[in-house]
């Protein structure tokens, strides 16, 4: 009742709003809300000279660095290989494309340790894949970026794919009709309209690589000022007893992932009303 | 380690009188005691000894669970509220956290029991491969230009802040100065080519992925190394070297509350007994009992070492000068990665 | 994958002259090298990984493999993990279903906001997840000392393991749910409230059934991260063997005792779990294409 009349936008005759917003609510609070609360109540123990020094020194910056650098080329380059990717899923027919089609979910169902293990051992200067290459993978930067492509690439294949299949095939027509070659078609009238799931795909493996854990503290180096991870610098905070400086950096994290993530969001609503639905 | 037939017993003392699992006054028969990464195999043993050395004093069946992590993080776990009984650890500084952080034990829990509290302890060794191809026979090798050393993280590792110790302690009881010591360990650091979270970790990396020409652990981890990696390795005993202290306590605050304190210090105690001795001596850690050591001393060269107490004046004074955000440790990587 | 579109038929593909077809689909070579890139790209960041899962646990053989699995750590390990799925995925499949009503079927201020609610922990680091649950139920945190003094253990237990668990699964079904029900629109339920039905009778008759299939896939993918989860459950666990330890924790307990065999094994499981979720998840999904091909239609 009281929810109601807050905040229904439209009079409805459905029932159950109260019940049902009420209840998630309250379930998004008790799990969700006052637990990361209790993360920012014990930054706010720190004066903020406290908090910068715990933020902002170079080890940590240098961390901020390779988090954020590491997962941006991830998800670039699985923005890439995701459209291809979603691209022959949908467009080709080739043998094996239904285990191919299964496959792409394979990085969201296996567990982040397990993946870390048998990545770190592929690539390893001694392991399957490792000991083709002249430089090495493993234990370095490099490491760190291949784990974070394996995370993220069913984001956008998966975000990518419902768009392209949806897309018309007469608008492609109609553009070779009036003599576009189909690269032309394929930059001009195609992209566009996969361009904000892309996007929308792009923010979310980029989301969800910067607080990756399990599959990359096996294969990073953990060279401070070279390979080490935010997250990793959060437990070293723990190690030193530094609850407050602990909760510091992990402040930095939510408060950035909390902004992607609204962004994301807003691109999502605004790739909808662009399609003609409601936002 | 889980005795079956004890838990059986158990299960069925408890069905039979139908109590609540942890009242306080009751005497529970269960155990739990929170101990460093590398101790798991010596515990699998002891445990197994002492459950059948308790059921013959006392007629008891008792369940002994273990649990093992870096040793900071299981210190923290405890402080947090994981109730352990009894707690061992490789570090005095991680037990004294339990003091400052909650007040679990007195401050004075180092001299309650024989030997600063620790019945066993190790040393810092270097472990080549086979032949020693790249002779490397001192702390001054290791920062040999070319090499590369294989070393965990001091900042999540005992075992590393160990070995950063050991390096830097014998280059000031060689007489070097603090700044010269602290230039050897830089120098051995830009060696290091990864940063393993703990002590398995960098054995892995060494023993697995075959990367270094030398992993500095303890020399309790040696034999294990051998055993499941072949003998393509060599241990190389520095000339002096720190000696770790394994220090053991009552977590008083539990097993008050528990009831469990004469079994906690039962357990401790037979860590000292000539029968723990012998575990400990057969899983390579160095014995406190002369004649066990004098028994094995052909396991156990005798080695110059030096405490952390001794070089260091504690290891919470060490902790917070060397380990510390901002400390010698965090200038010491930044100047050996050239940044 | 159906590539045909809502506008032509079948018939009117028949027709259409080749020349036609030709201009809306790439040279063959365009064609061999998209596929040759895309399945070089995923042999090599997703094949070879789960291949070396299974060949490093059967690489000592298969009574190494078996011995690692029916260990009684690994047993307890294998029961306490798929006890917190048990608890975590009925907890937010009623989550899911609350937040999609209200989400799906209203418009009211704030949406936005609670969206972006749910979404969040898809994006919170796992050793932040667990970090926050010491603090909140810790010995030095906001309730430590009261659990202990009424003897009630929240972390270094299994509710511990399962508030953490989910909070890193929360958003799944929910936003399985959502965009489908979106899809589906009011009208269903608003004819069923006009012949009278009450709000648990919609919800049961008409609302559910529409979405069972999204449903489903919504609580497959939800356990199988629940039974992977590791980085926040690390934290709060308090690992003693045989009690505290799930399978994702045990796998790398044994790896540190350097029988690497061993936890290739018990990875294999989760592996096997991950093949199967997505096997079930390819049917489902064919059905859940359906079911939005309807409602689009419909909506036109």
């Amino acid at each position: 009742m009281i929810l109601s009349r807050a905040l229904l936008k439209r009079h409805t005759v459905l029932p159950g709003f109260d019940l049902a917003l009420g209840f998630a609510l309250l379930y998004i609070s008790l799990i969700v809300l006052i637990p990361l609360s209790a993360a920012f109540l014990k930054t706010f123990t720190m004066t903020w000279q406290q908090f910068l020094d715990a933020t902002t020194t170079p080890r940590v910056m240098a961390s901020y660095r390779l988090t954020f650098g590491a997962s941006f080329l991830a998800a670039s380059l699985n923005a890439v290989f995701g459209l291809l990717i979603a691209w022959m899923l949908v467009r080709y027919n080739f043998p094996g494309k239904r285990i191919v089609d299964a496959l792409v979910d394979l990085p969201f169902a296996l567990p982040t340790a397990v993946a870390g293990i048998a990545l770190t051992a592929i690539w390893a200067q001694n392991g399957t894949l490792g000991q083709w290459l002249p430089f090495k993978v493993s234990f370095t930067p490099i490491g760190v970026w291949v784990a974070l492509v394996f995370i993220g690439l069913p984001f956008v294949v998966r975000t990518v794919q419902p768009v392209l299949e949806d897309v018309n095939r007469e608008l492609e027509e109609v553009a070779a009709t009036l003599g576009a070659n189909r690269w032309q078609t394929f930059s001009r009238v195609v992209f566009p309209i996969v361009a904000p799931a892309l996007l929308t795909g792009f923010a979310l493996a980029f989301a969800r690589a910067l607080g990756e854990y399990g599959s990359v503290i096996f294969i990073a180096g953990n060279m401070p000022m070279i390979s080490e991870i935010t997250p990793l610098l959060i437990i070293t905070k723990l190690e030193q007893y530094d609850y407050a400086g602990a909760t510091a950096i992990a402040v930095v994290m939510l408060v950035t992932s909390f902004v992607l993530l609204l962004i994301i969001n807003a691109l999502q609503a605004w790739a909808r009303r662009r399609q003609g639905g409601i936002a | 380690m889980l005795t079956s037939v004890s838990r059986r017993q158990l299960m069925g003392a408890a069905g039979a009188l139908a109590l609540p699992s942890l009242a306080a006054a009751q005497q529970s028969q269960s155990l739990l005691n929170v101990s460093y990464d590398v101790s798991r195999e010596f515990y699998k043993d002891f445990n197994l000894a002492f459950a059948a050395h308790w059921k013959k004093t006392t007629g008891q069946d008792v369940t002994l669970n273990q649990s093992h992590g870096g040793s900071s993080r299981q210190a923290r776990s405890v402080a947090d509220g994981l109730e352990a009984d009894v707690i061992t650890m490789n570090q005095h500084n991680d037990i004294d956290i339990l003091h400052t952080r909650g007040g679990l034990v007195p401050a004075n829990w180092a001299t309650r029991l024989p030997n600063n509290a620790s019945p066993t302890t190790s040393i810092t060794v270097i472990l080549v491969r086979k032949g020693n191809p790249k002779n490397i026979r001192d702390w001054s090798d290791l920062g040999r230009a070319g090499l590369q050393v294989i070393i965990p993280n001091p900042k999540t590792s005992g075992n590393g802040r160990y070995t950063y110790l050991a390096a830097w302690g014998a280059g000031v009881k060689g007489g070097a100065s603090d700044a010269a010591a602290k230039a050897l360990v830089t120098r051995i650091f830009a060696n290091v080519p990864v940063l393993d979270g703990g002590g398995r970790g960098a054995t892995t990396t060494f023993a697995q992925r075959n990367l270094g020409d030398a992993l500095v652990t303890f020399e309790s981890e040696a034999p294990l190394i051998t055993r499941e990696f072949g003998d393509g390795f060599e241990l190389v005993y520095p000339s002096r070297t720190i000696l770790a202290e394994n220090p053991v306590s009552v977590v008083d605050r539990v097993v008050d509350r528990r009831g469990t304190r004469r079994l906690a210090e039962a357990y401790l105690q037979y860590l000292y007994t000539p029968e723990g001795q012998e575990i400990a001596a057969k899983h390579h850690l160095r014995p406190r009992n002369a004649q066990v050591l004098a028994r094995h001393a052909k396991q156990f060269p005798k080695v110059s070492t030096f405490t952390v107490d001794e070089v260091f004046g504690g290891w919470t004074k060490a902790q917070q000068e060397h380990f510390n955000d901002g400390g010698h440790y965090d200038q010491v990587i930044l100047a050996a990665k050239g940044r | 994958m159906n590539t045909a579109t809502v506008a032509q038929g079948p018939a009117a593909a028949a027709v259409r002259p080749r020349s036609l077809r030709a201009a809306t689909t790439e040279a063959p070579w365009v064609r061999r090298t998209v596929i040759g890139l895309g399945l070089a790209f995923m042999t090599l960041f997703l094949f070879i990984p789960l291949v070396t899962v299974f060949y490093e646990a059967l690489k000592k053989g298969w009574d190494v493999y078996l011995a690692a699995i029916v260990e009684p750590d690994a047993l307890s390990a294998i029961k306490l993990t798929l006890i917190a799925a048990a608890i975590s995925v009925p907890l937010n499949l009623a989550f899911g279903l609350a937040a999609a009503w209200s989400i799906a079927k209203f418009e009211f201020r704030g949406k936005n906001v609670l969206l972006t609610l749910i979404d969040l922990p898809f994006s919170v680091s796992p050793v932040i997840a667990g970090l926050i649950y010491v603090l909140v139920f810790g010995l030095q945190g906001w309730f430590g000392a009261w659990l202990i003094d009424n003897d009630m253990k929240v972390i270094f237990a299994l509710p511990g393991i399962v508030l953490a668990t989910v909070f890193v699964t929360v958003p799944f079904i929910a936003r399985e749910l959502i965009p489908l029900m979106q899809a589906q629109g009011i009208e269903q339920e608003e004819a069923a409230r006009v012949l009278g039905a009450g709000g648990w009778q919609i919800f049961w008759r008409v609302t559910l059934p529409n979405v069972k299939w999204a449903l489903l896939y919504g609580v497959i993918l939800c356990n199988a991260r629940a039974m992977g989860e590791f980085g926040a459950v690390s934290v709060v666990s308090g690992h003693i063997r045989g009690q505290t330890n799930t399978m994702p924790l045990h796998i790398e307990i044994v790896y540190n005792e350097y029988q690497f065999a061993a936890a290739f094994a018990v990875a294999s499981l989760l592996a096997l779990l991950a093949l199967v979720t997505l096997v079930l998840k390819y049917i489902v999904e064919q059905r859940v294409k359906g079911q939005k091909r309807e409602a689009h239609d419909r909506a036109e």
